[in-house]
């Protein structure tokens, strides 16, 4: 199993940190991993995006053009990377802020309203681990006890109290992501 | 070794050097590399190990702050990125001329001047043909993963002591900026002074015990002293290429065709195999591990099995130069590359082997 | 009768005036008689000597005239590129913080072209001694202007007079590094004069002494002449440093804290 994924969106939305917890949570089953961000000036509400792959093998190369799934989190990301999933492969996005849909047929795609679940939840920061849960729930490359141990990996210790806010966050995804 | 850790290249080339026991770190940050600086001033590694981490007020300094403790025979290193390193040529030729043993790492961006602060490698001319002044060498490594940039500090300390000479850890803002898997091994412990005593008699730290004077210095007034130590280095350069080349070949048993890639570019070869031979492609990949010393005889013996070479590098063509002198003409030898940032993709790669090598 | 006494009838403890420390070689200097540079060499190691140091101290030498200082001081030397000795002490003092570390640098070296590694070495607080030897000249490459050259001085390279608007105005480096918090001890002496010998050496053991309690930087300038650079005789150029060199850079402690 090789799995290549973009995360694309905002900087300040999680994006470096979701791919962060994948990959993680990809380490704690054995499985071979790479996080490749854009890099530069982006501050907060600059583009920022995350190529992560989780995969059996070794990894060639950790930068890619085309993409088993793109998770798209702003309408720039949509514009850039829906032509990039392979033919086959999944699309998954948050509609908050799209005005162009996706429009491809030969690709799955599903939606996953995170920003307004987050918003209703009174836990803006858990926006990506929305993301992540309804990601997760369409391809469940790595086991939910994994992304759990992942996610403990991932926080520095003082961060270590957020666990269960982010876990609630995580196990609404899994619910709320809707197959278009 | 350690439990199984994600990390970014630059924050592992930090954690390895505390591990290997460094004893100074002196640094100027520049983008894409201070996460380095970042990593080893938060880890607070004075206590850790009595390490030394010093944000210098440039590369000048900081390549002349590592002279200095390398002169007292200590394991001192920095890190920069390409513009940092224009600036510290001056130090490394110095270093080499002084016969000191330190580690330079390099996150090599787009140039030329300010360029980009994207990945590139267009740097090696730089590095292994002498950035600076004089007839000198840096030992190279080229490090293609996270594990690597982890594995080649202690590796290049080990070199750099071994020939008493500058060592360089050659890499690129992809090596640097991504994470990955990595394991470090246990904590080796600094030398204590009594044994930079015992193991670098050359080392000034004081006439200890009444003992002759120690002198590190490049100048030489005489020619004639100057010409027997440029034999003397060049003697040493010839046992490094005797020695110390690394390569990796991937996929070449059967390989009808060769890419020749290190760093970052290797890694995208890699995937661009996977794409040439589900095609029917056979084409193998050789990595060099050591672009100083230069693995000229492994891609030499390579041209009796393969038809033609590619050699794929973030830049307008430099290594390519190194594979042709390696071939001399008996295969057809090209260069592939993106420039000023951009990463080639393994598309462009399998693209370029088929219009260049294969069908050229 | 003559030819009866021997040399070892004259050398005799009691008969000696004068003894050179052992911690200068014999290799012969390789300054122009009437430098400066041969005194404050020996006095810089006279008080390594006397304060019994040797086996701890590390001397960096510069580019300029003193490059080849360390063939002279008989104690562990490195030779740094030209400006960057405050750089090369700070690495080595870090890593060996109870060594005794001391720069000497001319006037191009530590006021022009090493002028942000003297700063910053200085900020820092690093804890170290500088030597200065100010000649207002580039002597080794043959008497080129410096920072330090005083308005209206010739030289190969203001061969008509230094002016201010061409060149500014003559670098007081020595009042720049006092105002730093890193520095806590600066003075300026000369070594033109048995007495003024005796002053500079004092302060100079002073500032390897300040060494003992790591509180910053010891900076001594030393304003010297340069007989060859500045065409003179050495008589006649320690008159000329007494009369134009003194008034722009006045001797005396600035700052000891």
């Amino acid at each position: 199993m090789t799995e290549e994924i973009i995360i694309a969106g905002f900087g300040g939305q999680g994006v470096l940190s979701m791919g962060k917890i994948l990959a993680y949570s990809g380490i704690m089953q054995d499985q071979e991993v790479s996080w490749m961000p854009s890099y530069g000036p982006e501050m907060r509400g600059g583009t920022a995006n995350v190529t992560v792959i989780v995969s059996d093998e070794r990894i060639s190369s950790p930068l890619l053009t085309d993409y088993d799934t793109a998770i798209i989190l702003n309408q720039q990301s949509m514009d850039k990377f829906e032509s990039t999933v392979k033919p086959g492969g999944t699309l998954l996005y948050d509609p908050n802020g799209i005005i162009k849909h996706p429009t491809r047929t030969d690709i799955n795609i599903y939606k996953v309203a995170a920003a307004k679940e987050a918003a209703d939840m009174g836990n803006p920061r858990g926006f990506n681990m929305i993301v992540l849960g309804a990601y997760l729930k369409v391809k469940p490359i790595v086991k939910m006890e994994n992304v759990s141990k992942g996610l403990k990996k991932s926080l520095p210790e003082r961060h270590h109290h957020t666990i269960p806010m982010n876990e609630k966050a995580f196990a609404r995804g899994l619910e709320i992501v809707e197959a278009i | 070794m350690s439990e199984i850790r994600l990390m970014k290249g630059n924050e592992a080339i930090g954690e390895a050097a505390i591990l290997c026991g460094a004893d100074a770190y002196y640094a100027y940050p520049i983008t894409p590399q201070s996460e380095i600086v970042e990593y080893l001033t938060l880890q607070q590694p004075e206590k850790r190990t009595g390490m030394v981490v010093l944000q210098a007020e440039s590369e000048v300094a900081s390549i002349n702050m590592v002279y200095g403790a390398a002169a007292g025979g200590k394991r001192s290193f920095t890190t920069s990125s390409s513009p940092g390193m224009s600036l510290m040529q001056e130090g490394l030729s110095y270093i080499a001329g002084a016969e000191l043993p330190c580690v330079v790492v390099n996150v090599v961006r787009g140039g030329p001047g300010l360029g980009t602060i994207q990945p590139s490698q267009a740097d090696y001319f730089q590095t292994v043909k002498g950035g600076g002044h004089g007839d000198y060498k840096l030992i190279t490594l080229a490090p293609a993963s996270v594990q690597e940039m982890a594995d080649f500090v202690p590796l290049a300390f080990e070199l750099a002591f071994k020939y008493r000479n500058p060592a360089m850890i050659l890499t690129d803002g992809v090596i640097g900026q991504m994470m990955e898997k990595v394991q470090f091994p246990e904590q080796t412990p600094r030398l204590t002074d009594e044994e930079i005593t015992e193991k670098y008699p050359w080392a000034t730290f004081g006439r200890k015990g009444g003992r002759e004077r120690n002198i590190i210095t490049s100048l030489n007034l005489k020619s004639e002293l100057q010409e027997q130590f440029n034999i003397k280095l060049q003697a040493k350069y010839r046992e490094v290429e005797k020695n110390e080349v690394r390569y990796e070949k991937i996929q070449c048993d059967d390989a009808e065709y060769l890419f020749v890639a290190y760093g970052s570019s290797a890694r995208t070869c890699q995937k661009t195999i996977e794409l040439a031979r589900a095609e029917g492609i056979k084409v193998g990949l050789l990595r060099p591990i050591t672009l100083y010393p230069y693995p000229y005889k492994a891609i030499d013996d390579m041209t009796s099995q393969v038809k033609g070479i590619l050699s794929v590098e973030m830049s307008a063509g430099q290594m390519v130069e190194d594979v042709r002198l390696a071939v001399n003409g008996k295969v057809k030898v090209e260069h592939y590359g993106r420039m000023g940032g951009m990463v080639s993709s393994p598309g462009e790669i399998l693209e370029a082997l088929k219009t260049k090598i294969i069908e050229g | 009768m003559a030819e009866n006494i021997k040399l070892e009838d004259i050398i005799k403890e009691e008969n000696k005036v004068f003894i050179k420390t052992p911690l200068l070689t014999d290799n012969e200097l390789s300054y122009c008689p009437g430098c400066g540079h041969g005194v404050a060499h020996r006095i810089t190691m006279e008080v390594i000597e006397e304060m019994g140091i040797m086996e701890d101290t590390i001397g960096i030498a510069p580019v300029g005239c003193s490059v080849l200082a360390y063939e002279f001081m008989n104690i562990d030397m490195q030779q740094a590129a030209h400006g960057r000795a405050p750089a090369v002490a700070t690495g080595l003092k870090r890593v060996y913080p109870n060594k005794y570390v001391f720069t000497y640098q001319g006037d191009g070296d530590l006021a022009a072209i090493g002028t942000a590694e003297t700063i910053h070495a200085c900020n820092r607080g690093e804890n170290i001694t500088i030597i200065f030897i100010n000649n207002g000249i580039y002597g080794m490459t043959g008497g080129q202007m410096a920072p330090t050259t005083l308005p209206g001085m010739k030289t190969s390279t203001s061969p008509y007079g230094r002016t201010q608007e061409l060149a500014g105005h003559p670098l007081k480096m020595t009042e720049i590094v006092a105002t730093l918090p890193g520095v806590r001890f600066v003075a300026r002496h000369a070594v033109d004069t048995p007495a003024r010998v005796r002053k500079a050496k004092k302060a100079i053991r002073k500032a390897f002494e300040n060494q003992n309690d790591n509180k910053g930087v010891s900076f001594i300038e030393i304003v010297s002449n340069c007989n060859s650079g500045w065409k003179m005789t050495p008589r006649k150029s320690n008159e000329w440093m007494v009369e134009n060199m003194f008034p722009y850079y006045p001797l005396g402690v600035l700052k000891d804290e």
